[in-house]
């Protein structure tokens, strides 16, 4: 826990810094007639930003902050696993989603987190990869008229659009 | 006082419309069910599903976003004394009594009393609402652009000074919500301003919901999921006729805790970083201090169930009338429903009363039929919202996490505000895991654009002076209670270093 409290601030103060430099490309001082610079605003709370970032390093120095202190390890092998199945299945379906769309991403997600990661049984997690989509797109494509992404697979939807649309 | 009436009688007609009858019965039931699911509560239930309100006109959104908040307040009492985990952070303080209750076999009592006191505690505080929001709307119209801004420093630093966070933390949480809020076009100059990597997608700005889901829904779940690794023991309830007779007869015997609690949440409930975790708390502290029999609490006192319970409920009303009236969000719930008025085309603040009398008085007059709606759902359903707790997390969380993308992808149809909401959730469930808090930076991005631009016009009528906000009255009294706020850790910092001496020092 310690280092990663330690890894985390240093992070967060470069990402402060990148702001800071990113808003200092516009003008960050005083406008004549209009007023402070369309910069200033976001490059003085980057600036906050950082100050923080630096207590945070300075209460680590001093360890009195909790997870300064703490002895416990920051994820475990347990939370670790749990973390990469999660964060990374959900970051694998949004890149299929560029390819295949969300007609056919978001089944296969479904099945690989309920029948792989559940272990429920086939028919449960079949009747759900079925059931979410077809509810989505009733729902989204038919009633709200908005066209989620469906990649390559668009000209499958084309008869759907005729039927309903 | 007589015009309140007629709004009010105005606002019941439109509420008793079928359409509108039907949208607060389904709120409070998904509400319900939100909220009795351990881990969800209603601001992850508003974030998740406000992308789905786009359907109905505003006035109807509010109403059923107003209703699962509603049924989520209630709905986290199940799980506390159901499962002995607090369906949401609100629910905690039910858990203290509650699970002693219902592991003596009295855990239908135990529902019926918290459902009772969620109805009082709702019922008073919207009857407090009421009363209070038109002088408080009609009072704010006079606001200039020095004390909206102060305003929000005041807000702001009620998260620094009663958040209880790691103070540095906690600024830096709402500094970076600011600062995404500040992505886009320049509204005085129309640059392009942080538009990291050059990509296209960041000139529409960082829109509030991508925050919000990303960090209520993703980093929630992943954040649950790590946290819920232990099997649950479900305590058995039956509801009868005859034990709601003797529940609502225990409850009876509540009334002053159940009275205490509704007005302290209430109160406590306006204020933007406290709401209804800490009023439940404090609210059980009291209802424990002002008891006969103090030491019976926690092992099953009834009071315990009833004021943290009302409390809760109150303030989650409370918490609307900031929002409502000054446009400055009393919770993260209701930073999240400010920023739905935004995306359905209403300007929050005191103008709402005079321009969309419709619009609030709906939602008020909703108020009233939500309490009692849910009140009787949770009564009539307890065996289904029993049934939920048992749900295993590997359902609930993929569908959870579908509805996040597909939630973040409709508000502005682009890809770009996916990966990004993905981005925060990681980041976020990260974050949290080191005690950053979450909930300033998503009041910050819903704040954020109002924020810059009271303060541009103020330093643009001082000529760049910030004496400006201490010159005037009203300003410069919120600023001084912001600035005694942001000083109180100091001083509590400065106490504790005197009370442990020397020894103190090393550490």
């Amino acid at each position: 826990m310690r280092r990663a409290e330690l890894i985390m601030a240093v992070a967060m103060a470069i990402l402060s810094a990148c702001f800071m430099w990113k808003s200092a490309e516009l003008p960050i001082g005083w406008v004549q007639g209009s007023g402070p610079g369309a910069g200033a605003y976001p490059f003085w709370l980057s600036t906050g930003m950082l100050i923080c970032c630096v207590l945070m390093i300075v209460n680590w120095v001093r360890r009195s902050s909790p997870p300064s202190r703490s002895t416990e390890s920051y994820m475990d092998g347990h939370s670790l696993r749990l973390f990469l199945y999660g964060a990374g299945s959900l970051g694998i379906m949004i890149a299929l989603i560029h390819v295949i769309g969300v007609y056919f991403a978001v089944p296969l997600y479904l099945i690989f987190y309920m029948r792989f990661l559940g272990r429920h049984a086939w028919r449960l997690t079949g009747t759900m990869a079925v059931a979410t989509p077809v509810i989505t797109f009733m729902f989204f494509e038919i009633v709200l008229n908005i066209t989620l992404p469906k990649g390559m697979t668009e000209p499958l939807f084309y008869p759907l659009f005729d039927l309903f649309l | 006082m007589i015009e309140i009436f007629q709004h009010l009688i105005e606002g019941f007609a439109i509420v008793f419309t079928p359409v509108n009858l039907l949208i607060i019965l389904v709120g409070c039931t998904v509400g319900l069910f939100i909220g009795a699911m351990p881990g969800l509560g209603s601001v992850n239930g508003v974030a998740i599903l406000l992308p789905m309100t786009f359907i109905v006109p505003p006035t109807s959104a509010i109403i059923f976003l107003a209703a699962i908040y509603y049924g989520a307040m209630y709905g986290g009492a199940i799980s506390s004394i159901m499962l002995g985990i607090p369906g949401a952070s609100t629910a905690v303080a039910t858990t203290f009594d509650g699970r002693p209750m219902a592991m003596q076999g009295h855990a239908d009592r135990a529902l019926i009393v918290a459902a009772s006191a969620s109805f009082v505690g709702g019922t008073i505080s919207v009857i407090l609402f009421t009363l209070f929001a038109p002088p408080l709307a009609a009072w704010a119209l006079a606001f200039g652009s020095p004390d909206i801004f102060a305003l929000m420093i005041l807000a702001f630093a009620t998260f620094v000074g009663l958040g209880g966070d790691d103070i540095p933390k906690t600024i830096f949480s709402i500094l970076i919500g600011l600062v995404l809020s500040a992505v886009g076009l320049d509204i005085v100059s129309g640059r392009p301003r942080l538009i990291f990597f050059d990509l296209p997608g960041f000139y529409h700005g960082v829109n509030f919901l991508v925050l919000a889901i990303g960090i209520y829904g993703i980093a929630e779940m992943l954040w649950t999921l790590e946290r819920s690794g232990g099997k649950v023991i479900v305590s058995q309830a039956s509801v009868s006729i005859a034990s709601i007779k003797d529940g609502i007869g225990e409850f009876l015997t509540t009334f002053k805790a159940t009275t205490m609690g509704s007005l302290l949440g209430y109160f406590v409930g306006i204020l933007p970083a406290a709401g209804a975790t800490p009023g439940s708390l404090m609210a059980y502290g009291v209802a424990k201090q002002l008891s006969k029999h103090p030491e019976t609490f926690g092992k099953g006192n009834v009071d315990g169930v009833a004021a943290p319970e009302s409390a809760n409920n109150a303030a989650s009303t409370g918490s609307m009338l900031p929002m409502l009236t000054l446009g400055i969000p009393g919770s993260p719930t209701t930073a999240i429903l400010l920023g739905g008025m935004v995306i359905w085309g209403l300007e929050p603040g005191p103008r709402l009363f005079v321009t969309q009398t419709e619009f609030v008085w709906g939602l008020i007059a909703s108020l009233y039929a939500a309490n009692v709606f849910t009140l009787v759902i949770n009564l009539a359903f307890i065996p289904a919202f029993i049934w939920v707790l048992k749900l295993p997390f590997t359902i609930l969380a993929p569908v959870i996490y579908v509805l996040c993308i597909i939630g973040g992808y409709a508000p502005t149809q682009d890809m770009h505000d996916v990966w990004l909401m993905f981005i925060f959730g990681v980041v976020g469930y990260l974050l949290r895991k080191l005690d950053y808090p979450m909930a300033p930076a998503v009041l910050a991005i819903v704040l954020g654009p109002l924020a810059e631009s009271s303060l541009r016009q103020s330093l643009l009528m001082s000529h760049g002076s910030a004496m400006i906000f201490f010159n005037r009255p009203l300003s410069a009294t919120l600023m001084v209670v912001a600035l005694v706020l942001l000083l109180l850790p100091l001083v509590s910092v400065f106490k504790k270093k005197k009370a442990s001496g020397p020894s103190g020092a090393s550490a």
